[in-house]
């Protein structure tokens, strides 16, 4: 047995020191493998933006395209659409688009768009994720005569009018969100990205 | 137990040349001398496969964007430089000829290169893109002296020439003769002299080893933080465990 | 505040005590598990292994989860994984270095065994334990061979199974059945990927479980070969003993650093070793219509792999494969010297030893190379030295000229 006082002060300051680097290299160590868990470039390059010509849309017509594994629909309003926006905000949740999460701030406005021609939002409803369906017309039989147009999800109900925002009272509790997007020029539009991104 | 300690030595030291490869016997690999890390050939590499090889090779395994990250390239310079199909930055480089015909006019799928440097190694490669040599009796009226009966023409033709080989005869004590080439002429003229071609040659083949391991360089650079952080981890544990050894005798 | 938390957990520790043995496990383990205090080098390697297991099993998770086990896929998931995935590269090749490192490791550790006599009674079920966990690994690690599904993966798989055709009678019905298909198949690969990744692995870690329960019950040998629970203190205590915690916690981690500092070498600087630990043929995508040249196992199966051809008979040849593992297991029995460790043993057992490394290491290499009457002859002499210092060992450890071994270990 030694006969030495045994030196408690430096074998605190080791184990510190040891245990401090030893920690140090266990966050380098897994830091790659909590990495690798993040999107792949297979899965970036699949959720890359996508290009859409718009240059043959009519007004009052939509087209449906796909980024990310969503439905993303461009429709193309006409005067119509386009003026009866405004009268609708009493009826509706959110007619401000005051929650943030739902659209970019270029998109925070009456038509929620860039372009306010143009609508491009995320076809998902904001309840539990079917897809709503594009009921233009106004007053149809299953949607009763005050129906001025806009979106009917078929699973629980919910309604949404021609800028995806979502009507007072029913089971979903956001408007549409509206992805991020901008002009290439007037026929092409980029969506997945902002424009000062590129 | 000294000696035969030294005798094990002795014995593993034999051992840690490189492991049998799949190479064809007598032949004699040229050093293709390449330098990964030197960018610019990479990508006069990347080009020069794009345009000579990707026709019918394709490197599936690799994505264009891929190339963009590592060359320090835009990927719309990718996009205008190397993509010449309608595929997107963000795709493989794949080719359009599928298997069934490739066996119909070749005679065999041709192989991906994306780890063809891996599977062969650089000497390989370059060896075998300067041992093309003119023979009228295959399909397409080249041989190669690395690879026997080999079903790829000679793509680089242009830049290189034809060259025909030397041939040298050897008879053994049995009477068996056996032909070596020994090395080659050239008797048409390419449009690049030799010099310049094996230059062209050396760019792709450098080209074909970041391919096979594009991580390479990335993993180089971090080895020696690694080895240094675990250097100084060792002196700290080395010292934790004198001083609690202290206790022991 | 600080005691505060400390207290708290003191009262959180004596909750779970009276639920289950957490300070009893720490005191019988750790703190009052007293190992020799002349341990030396070659006792590194158990913790070591333990190191690797853990290594393997993580990155093995990983890997996992991006790789893709159909034939049609694997090699490129392979590659996706090395390409596409954030650091997959590093996680494949500690995984691939891996393999290597750990075989280097169970072969040093089991060489200690030879050295110390650390097979002997009391620790024959220890031994025991620990060959099956190489048997397992082995397995383990020829069915982790199939799955990057290049040329020598599938041909070394092919050629392997192809072995069990050889027993008789039963032989071509169960190369049939492991295989799933009449060549190795997608059914083959799936079936290897589900043993490789979920059944092997949990064996492993009950055997392991086991193999340290083993140790635990007789405690450790030492490099003098003596049992040091013969010589306690008026505390029960062994003289000659040490607590594992801190003592040999605070030196395996010397080992572990030292360790880490080899395997990172490899896996940045040369993880394809020259080809011994990534075959260069296996970067060409397995194709069941050309053979390669050259069909090689790893390096740490090519001692069994020369024994297996150096004899002529295809089923005899898979019998003294077998053998040559199974001869291992009989070790303790088989061993009838005075002492246990070879500090102590005579010139027989000396030479015998140092004959039988000369030869696993001649079988190593000669595992690699091509067939050749010169090679052939080697593998047959030293495949006959091989079992000979088995079979012969209650012969001539019985006539060994031993020194007596001390009362108490000894600094050296």
């Amino acid at each position: 047995m030694s006969a030495d006082e045994i030196d408690h002060g430096r074998r605190r300051m080791l184990l510190a020191a040891t245990a401090a680097m030893g920690g140090v290299g266990a966050v380098y160590v897994a830091t790659p493998f909590v990495l690798s868990m993040d999107p792949s470039e297979k899965a970036k390059a699949a959720g890359a933006p996508i290009d859409v010509d718009i240059s043959k849309l009519e007004p009052g017509q939509m087209m449906t395209v796909e980024w990310r594994g969503k439905p993303v629909w461009v429709l193309r309003r006409n005067e119509q659409m386009l003026k009866i926006l405004p009268e609708l905000d009493k009826f509706l949740r959110d007619p401000n688009s005051d929650e943030l999460s739902q659209q970019p701030v270029y998109a925070k406005n009456v038509q929620r768009s860039i372009n306010p021609e143009y609508m491009v939002m995320i076809g998902i409803c904001t309840h539990l994720g079917c897809s709503p369906t594009y009921r233009p017309e106004f007053s149809p039989p299953d949607l009763g005569p005050d129906w001025k147009g806009g979106f009917f999800c078929p699973c629980h109900g919910s309604t949404y009018d021609l800028a995806g925002r979502v009507y007072s009272g029913m089971p979903a509790p956001s408007n549409l969100v509206i992805p991020p997007h901008h002009y290439v020029s007037a026929t092409r539009l980029l969506v997945g990205v902002d424009s000062e991104v590129i | 137990m000294k000696p035969l300690f030294a005798m094990m030595l002795l014995l593993f030291s034999g051992f840690l040349p490189v492991n049998v490869s799949a190479g064809g016997g007598d032949v004699v690999l040229v050093p293709a001398d390449i330098q990964l890390d030197d960018r610019e050939a990479i990508k006069r590499g990347a080009k020069l496969f794009v345009d000579y090889c990707l026709n019918c090779h394709s490197a599936a395994l690799m994505r264009y964007s891929r190339i963009a990250q590592d060359l320090g390239m835009s990927n719309d310079e990718v996009s205008s430089q190397l993509i010449t199909t309608d595929a997107k930055v963000g795709e493989m480089m794949k080719v359009a000829m599928t298997a069934e015909d490739a066996k119909r006019w070749f005679g065999m799928a041709m192989p991906d290169l994306s780890v063809i440097a891996r599977a062969r190694g650089v000497d390989w490669l370059y060896t075998y893109l300067r041992s093309f040599y003119r023979d009228d009796s295959r399909p397409w009226g080249v041989n190669n002296a690395v690879f026997k009966d080999v079903g790829m023409p000679h793509v680089l033709w242009e830049l290189q020439g034809l060259q025909v080989p030397i041939i040298e005869s050897h008879t053994d004590e049995q009477g068996n003769t056996s032909e070596v080439i020994r090395g080659f002429t050239l008797v048409e003229e390419g449009l690049l002299n030799s010099a310049e071609y094996d230059a062209v040659v050396r760019d792709l083949v450098t080209f074909l080893a970041y391919l096979g391991e594009p991580s390479k360089l990335q993993r180089l650079a971090l080895g020696k933080w690694v080895l240094l952080f675990l250097a100084g981890l060792l002196v700290l544990t080395l010292l934790l465990k004198k001083e609690y050894w202290r206790d022991i005798r | 505040m600080f005691d505060k938390i400390l207290r708290g957990l003191g009262d959180l520790r004596e909750w779970a005590d009276e639920r289950f043995p957490v300070t009893a496990f720490w005191q019988d383990h750790l703190v009052k598990y007293y190992a020799p205090k002349n341990l030396n080098f070659w006792y590194f390697f158990g913790s070591l292994a333990f190191l690797m297991l853990v290594i393997q099993l993580v990155t093995g998770i990983f890997l996992t989860m991006n790789y893709k086990p159909t034939a049609g896929t694997a090699f490129a998931s392979v590659e996706y994984i090395m390409r596409d995935v954030n650091w997959g590269w590093l996680i494949r090749y500690i995984h691939s270095t891996g393999a290597s490192f750990f075989f280097i490791v169970i072969y040093l550790h089991m060489f200690r065994a030879l050295l110390y006599g650390s097979y002997r009674k009391p620790r024959e079920l220890l031994w025991v334990f620990g060959m099956l966990i190489f048997v397992v690994l082995m397995a383990e690690a020829f069915m982790g061979y199939l799955l990057p599904w290049g040329q020598m993966s599938f041909w070394g798989a092919q050629v392997i199974i192809s072995l069990f055709g050889a027993i008789p009678y039963i032989g071509d019905e169960l190369a049939l059945w492991i295989r799933g298909d009449f060549v190795v198949a997608d059914a083959t690969l799936n079936r290897f990927f589900a043993f490789h990744v979920i059944a092997f692995p949990l064996l492993l870690i009950g055997l392991v479980l086991f193999h340290m329960i083993a140790l635990h019950s007789v405690g450790s040998n030492n490099p003098d070969g003596i049992e040091i629970k013969k010589h306690k203190d008026e505390n029960g205590v062994p003289l000659d003993g040490i607590p594992f915690h801190p003592y040999y916690t605070v030196k395996d981690l010397v080992g572990v650093v030292v360790f880490l500092m080899l395997f990172s070498a490899v896996i940045f600087y040369a993880p394809e070793m020259g080809g011994w630990f990534l075959e260069k043929d296996n970067f060409v995508p397995a194709d069941p219509l050309k053979t390669p040249e050259h069909i090689a196992p790893l390096w740490y199966f090519t001692p069994f792999y020369a024994i297996l051809r150096a004899v002529p008979d295809k089923f005899l040849g898979v019998v003294a494969m077998g053998a040559s593992i199974v001869v291992l297991f009989l070790l303790p029995w088989l061993d009838r010297g005075r002492v246990r460790s070879v500090r102590y043993r005579g010139l027989w057992f000396k030479w015998a030893l140092g004959i039988f490394v000369v030869s696993f290491v001649g079988l190593a290499y000669l595992g690699t190379v091509a067939a050749s009457p010169l090679a052939t002859l080697f593998s047959r002499i030293f495949s006959v030295l091989y079992f000979a210092f088995f079979l012969l060992m209650p012969i001539y450890s019985k006539l060994d000229k031993t020194k007596p071994p001390p009362e108490r270990v000894t600094g050296k």
